[in-house]
C-alpha cells in the first residue's frame, strides 16, 4: 500500500518505537515564544539538563508584545519580565532570538515561513497550538504544551503515538470574493470542531494546488480549529518558489538536491485515509461567524441556524444574536486585521485594494497588524501604508495583539470585533468581547461600511 | 510528577460543550513565568462577573459540589496548546476530568501533570451528570490500574481507555524527559543518519 505525505515525513523521524506504546520523533526545528517557554527553561535547571541542541531552536516574541511604540519599555511589568525571561534564557543557552524590534521579529507562524526556517519534510515544533501553519510547506508541523517544550529541549524528541490520516479535497473553482479563509471557514462548519481530533490532515486537490503560499498557511492554520493537530499540503513548484532564496532556505546545489527529495514527499496514489471529506469549490461562499466557537460558521447571506441545544443557545446569548436572524447589517465598531492566520502582505494587499479610494466608517476602530516586521516594511515599500492612511486607517507594529488580546489591544466588553483571527471564543479578544471571524476581504469591507454587508454584491 | 492509582470523590458537573482552553484559564493571565498560582484563576470570567463579584449560578461556586473530580461535556480542552489550564486545573484541586471528548493537546498536557483524563460514552456521561444532579453528595470512584469508572453504590461503571505508556507513567510518577533523556544514543546516532 502507498504511503501518505505524512506517513512519508512521519517515517523518517522516527527514532525509536515502544512496543504497544508511542514512538519517539525526531524534531528538526523548535520555534519557542515568551509565553510558553519560560517554565520548560526553568524546568530544565531545576533538573540539572543541558540544553539539546540549541541551534535548532529559534525564538520571537509576539504574544504578549505592544504594538504600538515598541522602541519604548514595555509599560507593563509582567509583559517586559517575560520578555526579560525570554531574553536572558536565549543568550545563556545560545539560542536564536529575534527579540522586539529586530528587523525579523514576528508573529512566530509568520517570521519563520518567510526566513525559509519552515522547509517541505521537516519536523517543526512550537508551544503554540497554529503551528499547523507550517504544514503549508508539506512539514509535519504541530503545537505542544510546555512539558514538551521542555522534552524537546532535552532530547530534541517527543513521544508520541501516530496520528490517523485525514484528507479533505477540494476540487473546482472558487468564486470570485472566496479567499482562503472562506474555504477553511466553510471546511470546519461542514464538518465540525472536533471531526480532526486524533488525525494529521492532508488538503488536496485544485483548490489547494492553485493556492498561493500565503493562502495555504491560513488553511493549514486553523486545521487546529476542526480539532486536528496539523495540516498539510503537499509541496510542488509553489512552494519550491517560495522557499528559494529565503535567508535559511539551503543554497545552490544543496537546493537543488533538497527539491528532488521534496518531490517524493507527495501522497502515493494508492494510499488510504482513515478518513476522507470532498467538497466542491463552487459550494463555497464569503463566510462569517455567529457564535462562539469556529464552527459556528454561514455563508454571509445565510441565516443563523435555529438548534436546540443548551451550549448552543449559551453561545448566541453571549454573542447577543438570535437564531434565524441574518447577519447582514449588524453595525460593527471594531475591526482586527491581523494574527498569524491572515496576516501575510498578501492579505494586506487584498484589503488595501478594497479600501483604495474610499474612507473608514467613522464608528469603526480598526487595527492593522502585520505579521511580522518584513510584512510591515513591504506594507511600507508597496505603498498599501498609504493607502490605509489615506482612507483612514491605523497600520500598528507587528504582533499577536488582539488576536488573543494578552497586550493592551483588547476589544471592549460586549462590543462586536470582525475580526481575520481564528478563535471566536468567548472573551478571547478581552472580557465580554464579541469576535465575528471572517477573512481580510469582508474584514476590510465591514471597517468601510461600519457593518457588515455581502460582499458578493459589491465585487464588480 | 504525582503518581496516580486510584481515586474516590465527589464531583463537580459543569454541563458545557466545547469548553476552550480560553476559557479555562483566560489569555491575561498567561505572564507567569512559573507554574504558581493558576488555580485561583481557573474559569476566571465563569466564576466572576464583569464587576468580580462571585457568580452564583456557577456551578463551581455552588457550595453544594465539592470534590476533585470535573465532569464536563463534549470536546473538553480546545484551543491553545497552553499547558497553564492543565495548571490551573490541578492548581484549584482536580485531578480527574471526565467527558466524552477531550482535544488532542489538552489530554497530553493532563497526562504530563498527573491529571488524569477519562473519556467515557455519551450515555456513561450523562448517567454521571444526571446522578450528580440529583445528588451532589454521589462518589465517583476511577481506577487507573483497572481502567474502570464507577458510580458508588451503584452497579454503574464503564471502562476506559488510556496508552499503556501514558498510564505506566501516571502510576509510577514519572514523565517522558527521563525516558528520552535514556535514549540519548540512539537519538545522536539517528542524528548522525539523517540527510
Ligand atoms: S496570532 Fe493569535 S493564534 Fe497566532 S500565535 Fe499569536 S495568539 Fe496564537
Amino acid at each position: 500500500m502507498g504511503k501518505t505525505l505524512f506517513d512519508k515525513v512521519w517515517d523518517a523521524h522516527v527514532v525509536d518505537s515502544i512496543e504497544n506504546g508511542p514512538q519517539v520523533l525526531y524534531i528538526d526545528t523548535h520555534l519557542i515564544h515568551e509565553v510558553t517557554s519560560p517554565q520548560a527553561f526553568n524546568e530544565l535547571e531545576e533538573r540539572n539538563i543541558p540544553i539539546f541542541r540549541p541551534n535548532q531552536i529559534v525564538a520571537t516574541a509576539d504574544h504578549n508584545t505592544p504594538t504600538l511604540d515598541q522602541h519604548l519599555p514595555i509599560k507593563d511589568v509582567l509583559s517586559r519580565n517575560q520578555l526579560k525571561q525570554l531574553s536572558e534564557n536565549c543568550n545563556k543557552h545560545g539560542i536564536r532570538l529575534y527579540e522586539l524590534g529586530h528587523k525579523y521579529n514576528g508573529i512566530v507562524h509568520v517570521m519563520a515561513p518567510e526566513l525559509g526556517i519552515t522547509q517541505p519534510g521537516k519536523t517543526l515544533v512550537c508551544g503554540d497550538s497554529h503551528t499547523s501553519t507550517h504544514g503549508a510547506f508539506g512539514a509535519i508541523a504541530f503545537g505542544i504544551g510546555t512539558s514538551q517544550v521542555a522534552q524537546v529541549f532535552a532530547s530534541q524528541c517527543l513521544l508520541l503515538t501516530k496520528p490517523k490520516s485525514l484528507r479533505v479535497t477540494v476540487n473546482g473553482t472558487l468564486k470570485k470574493g472566496v479567499l482562503p479563509k472562506d474555504v477553511i471557514l466553510y471546511i470546519i462548519s461542514q464538518i465540525g470542531t472536533n471531526a480532526g481530533t486524533g488525525y494529521f490532515c492532508e488538503y488536496a486537490g485544485e483548490v489547494f494546488e492553485r493556492m498561493s503560499m500565503e493562502g495555504r498557511m491560513t488553511v493549514c492554520n486553523m486545521s487546529i480549529e476542526m480539532g486536528a493537530r496539523g495540516g498539510m499540503i503537499a509541496p510542488d513548484e509553489t512552494t519550491f518558489n517560495y522557499v528559494k532564496g529565503r535567508k535559511f532556505a539551503p543554497k545552490d546545489e544543496t537546493f537543488d538536491k533538497k527539491v528532488a527529495y521534496w518531490k517524493t514527499l507527495a501522497t502515493d496514489s494508492d494510499a488510504i485515509f482513515d478518513k476522507e471529506y470532498t467538497f466542491d469549490a463552487s459550494e463555497i461562499e464569503p463566510m462569517i461567524t455567529y457564535g462562539t466557537h469556529p464552527g459556528m460558521g454561514i455563508k454571509i447571506s445565510e441565516i443563523i441556524p435555529k438548534i436546540d441545544d443548551p451550549s448552543f443557545r449559551k453561545s448566541l446569548d453571549y454573542m447577543g444574536f438570535k437564531a434565524g436572524e441574518s447577519m447582514l447589517n449588524k453595525p460593527i465598531n471594531y475591526v482586527f486585521l491581523g494574527s498569524c492566520t491572515n496576516s501575510r502582505i498578501e492579505d494586506f494587499r487584498m484589503a488595501a485594494h478594497f479600501i483604495k479610494g474610499k474612507q473608514k466608517a467613522k464608528n469603526v476602530t480598526a487595527w492593522l497588524v502585520p505579521g511580522s516586521k518584513q510584512v510591515e516594511a513591504q506594507i511600507e515599500a508597496e505603498g498599501l501604508k498609504a493607502v490605509f492612511e489615506a482612507a483612514g486607517f491605523e497600520l500598528r507594529q507587528p504582533g499577536c495583539s488582539a488576536c488573543l488580546a494578552m497586550n493592551d489591544d483588547k476589544i471592549p466588553a460586549g462590543e462586536y470585533c470582525v475580526s481575520t483571527s481564528n478563535r471566536n471564543f468567548e472573551g478571547r479578544q478581552g472580557q465580554g468581547a464579541r469576535t465575528i471571524l471572517a477573512s481580510p476581504l469582508v474584514a476590510a469591507a465591514t471597517a468601510i461600511e461600519g457593518k457588515i454587508i455581502d460582499i458578493t454584491q459589491h465585487l464588480n | 510528577m504525582e503518581k496516580f492509582t486510584k481515586l474516590t470523590s465527589t464531583a463537580i458537573p459543569l454541563e458545557v460543550e466545547n469548553v476552550d482552553t480560553d476559557q479555562i484559564i483566560p489569555a491575561r493571565f498567561l505572564k507567569a513565568t512559573d507554574k504558581e498560582g493558576f488555580g485561583d484563576n481557573v474559569f476566571r470570567d465563569w466564576r466572576f462577573t464583569k464587576e468580580g463579584k462571585l457568580n452564583e449560578n456557577f456551578i463551581l461556586n455552588n457550595p453544594n459540589y465539592r470534590g476533585s473530580i470535573l465532569v464536563t461535556g463534549t470536546n473538553f480542552g480546545c484551543g491553545s496548546s497552553r499547558e497553564h489550564a492543565a495548571w490551573a486545573l490541578v492548581g484549584y484541586g482536580f485531578k480527574v476530568v471526565v467527558s466524552s471528548f477531550f482535544a488532542d493537546i489538552f489530554k497530553g498536557n493532563s497526562l504530563n501533570n498527573g491529571l488524569l483524563p477519562v473519556q467515557v460514552s455519551k450515555q456513561f456521561l450523562a448517567l454521571i451528570l444526571t446522578r450528580l444532579k440529583e445528588n451532589p453528595n454521589t462518589q465517583i470512584t476511577v481506577d487507573l490500574e483497572n481502567q474502570t469508572i464507577s458510580i458508588l453504590e451503584t452497579t454503574l461503571s464503564e471502562s476506559f481507555d488510556i496508552d499503556p505508556y501514558k498510564k505506566m507513567c501516571m502510576i509510577y510518577g514519572y514523565d517522558d524527559i527521563d525516558y528520552l533523556l535514556s535514549k540519548k544514543d540512539q537519538i545522536e546516532a539517528f542524528e548522525a543518519q539523517k540527510i
